[in-house]
């Protein structure tokens, strides 16, 4: 235990940068997953195809490979990133792919009702994606949101290895230079542990608030 | 005057179903027209084409004098954009079987933001309108409500006073008491009488409810096979209906 208090200041920054990542990567996310998402759903075919190929490309590559490529491959490129910048955009570009089917899912299953009652009221379909569809889509949106959003911040362990000092890498270090094992490990546990909770916690909220009106079978 | 609206040879086709066969017809300024006829005969898909809800496959629809579906630019017959669509839109309303509320707001905004958003009305002209509308219905008392905690019949009346609050031309209802358990559907005709006194009001309502219908339309309009079979006052339809068809129908609506 001392050894987790000695080393606080090493785990706090790990703790720090963890969640940092996590919350970056989770903002580019959400924005990705919006954009492709509604893009999926667009009436124009290009639009809908460059969506397709970035929805596939990005969830059918491996998160490390994603991360190696753009790490170790852009400065070929001549385009040279920070380690953090790099594991940011990598998770926050791989997430996005898959909160886009969760977009698009949510958005699909609003009634097509709703869509013609909008239309009738002579709603412009800007306005009937905005005030009508997205609203109640967002409610869909939520659970499996929270579960991308934990899913992230524990594939932001793999950050470890492009060299950024998250709290897995400060573990890691910990172990080689201390020569003891379970303490680090069992201290970064509880630390993922935490984080997911919090994370929990707000998604919890943010589903009892968004629900106000479609409750129980609001949703026709 | 001419006719509030016109249908001329109007062709609906899902694939190879043809719904609406060469369909014409004609509704006068302030008339109240009943569409009855057997399932599947293309009520819906006729005022869902007025409605812009479908497009149509051939003919041609005339709101108000102008054509639905076509403009003009210059001297040119174009296909309407989606701004002449919405100005002919402005001059309809609809009501649909399930209702259609916005399970996400209360009543009183069910009925006030879309007028606010589409007719951009400010907020205590389009509240005191929306508050007047919902006292006419007899919802005054639920107009915090979501729509989920209402009965059936309290939400159609709902959506009837979100589709008036437009002050349209021409109503558009498709069966609105259908999705209703029973001793919730005199409510709803209830309203749909008083609006039938509002003599500048076209009413177009597909029912199955023959009585109603015969007691509040000018004019009654049997469809078969996506046209209209016969057509005549209430008295000569349901007296003496001159096409076996209809015959046959209201018989086995009566035994029904
Ligand atoms: N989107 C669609 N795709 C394919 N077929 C459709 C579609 N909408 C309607 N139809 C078909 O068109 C025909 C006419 O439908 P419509 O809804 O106009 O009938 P209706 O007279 O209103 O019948 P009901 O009394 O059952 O409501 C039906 O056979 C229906 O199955
Ligand atoms: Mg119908």
């Amino acid at each position: 235990m001392s050894l987790i208090y000695e080393a606080r200041w090493v785990l706090l920054e790990g703790a720090l940068n963890t969640i940092i990542i996590t919350l970056a990567a989770s903002l580019l996310a959400g924005a990705m997953a919006f954009s492709a998402g509604l893009a999926r759903l667009s009436s124009i075919a290009a639009v809908r195809c460059i969506a397709l190929v970035y929805i596939e490309v990005f969830r059918g590559v491996a998160l490390l490979v994603q991360l190696f490529w753009m790490f170790f491959v852009l400065p070929f490129f001549d385009i040279h990133l920070e380690p953090i910048t790099t594991a940011i955009l990598a998770i926050g570009l791989c997430n996005g792919a898959y909160g886009a089917e969760i977009v698009r899912s949510a958005i699909s299953a609003v009634p097509r009702g709703q869509r013609e009652a909008a239309c009738a009221l002579n709603y412009t379909r800007l306005q009937t994606l905005w005030r009508i569809v997205v609203p109640q889509a967002i409610p869909m949106m939520l659970p499996p949101f929270g579960n991308l959003m934990i899913e992230l911040l524990k594939v932001t362990a793999l950050v470890s290895l492009i060299t950024v000092h998250d709290l897995s890498f400060q573990a890691l270090t910990l172990q080689q230079t201390t020569m003891q094992t379970a303490a680090p490990f069992t201290a970064v546990l509880v630390g993922y542990f935490l984080i997911a909770l919090v994370i929990t916690g707000i998604f919890r909220l943010a589903e009892r608030r968004a629900g106000v009106g479609l409750d129980r079978g609001g949703l026709r | 005057m001419s006719p509030i609206i016109t249908l001329r040879d109007v062709r609906k086709t899902f694939g190879p179903l043809v719904v609406l066969d060469g369909l014409n017809m004609e509704v006068q300024r302030g008339e109240k027209v009943a569409l009855i006829g057997p399932s599947g005969s293309g009520k819906s898909t006729v005022l869902r084409t007025i409605m812009t809800l479908e497009t149509i496959d051939g003919g041609e629809i005339e709101i108000d004098g102008e054509s639905l579906w076509h403009m003009k630019r210059g001297s040119r017959v174009v296909p309407a954009n989606e701004a002449h669509l919405r100005r002919m839109r402005s001059k309809v309303g609809m009501v649909f079987q399930q209702f259609n509320l916005f399970p996400h707001w209360t009543v009183l905004k069910n009925v006030m933001n879309p007028v606010r958003t589409v007719l951009g009305l400010p907020e205590p002209e389009a509240r005191a309108r929306a508050e007047e509308l919902i006292a006419l219905v007899g919802l005054q008392d639920k107009v915090n409500q979501y729509p989920g905690r209402l009965s059936g019949g309290q939400q159609q009346r709902v959506a009837i006073a979100r589709a008036l609050a437009f002050r349209p031309k021409v109503m558009l209802f498709d069966e609105v008491t259908s999705a209703l358990d029973p001793e919730l559907v005199g409510e709803v005709l209830n309203v749909l009488r008083m609006l039938a006194h509002e003599h500048d009001l076209t009413m177009i309502m597909v029912t199955h409810q023959m009585g109603f219908a015969r007691e509040i339309s000018d004019r009654i309009l049997f469809f078969e096979h996506g046209r209209i079979a016969e057509e005549g006052t209430p008295e000569k339809v349901f007296n003496c209906p001159t096409n076996d068809r209809t015959r046959a129908f209201l018989t086995a609506v009566r035994q029904a």
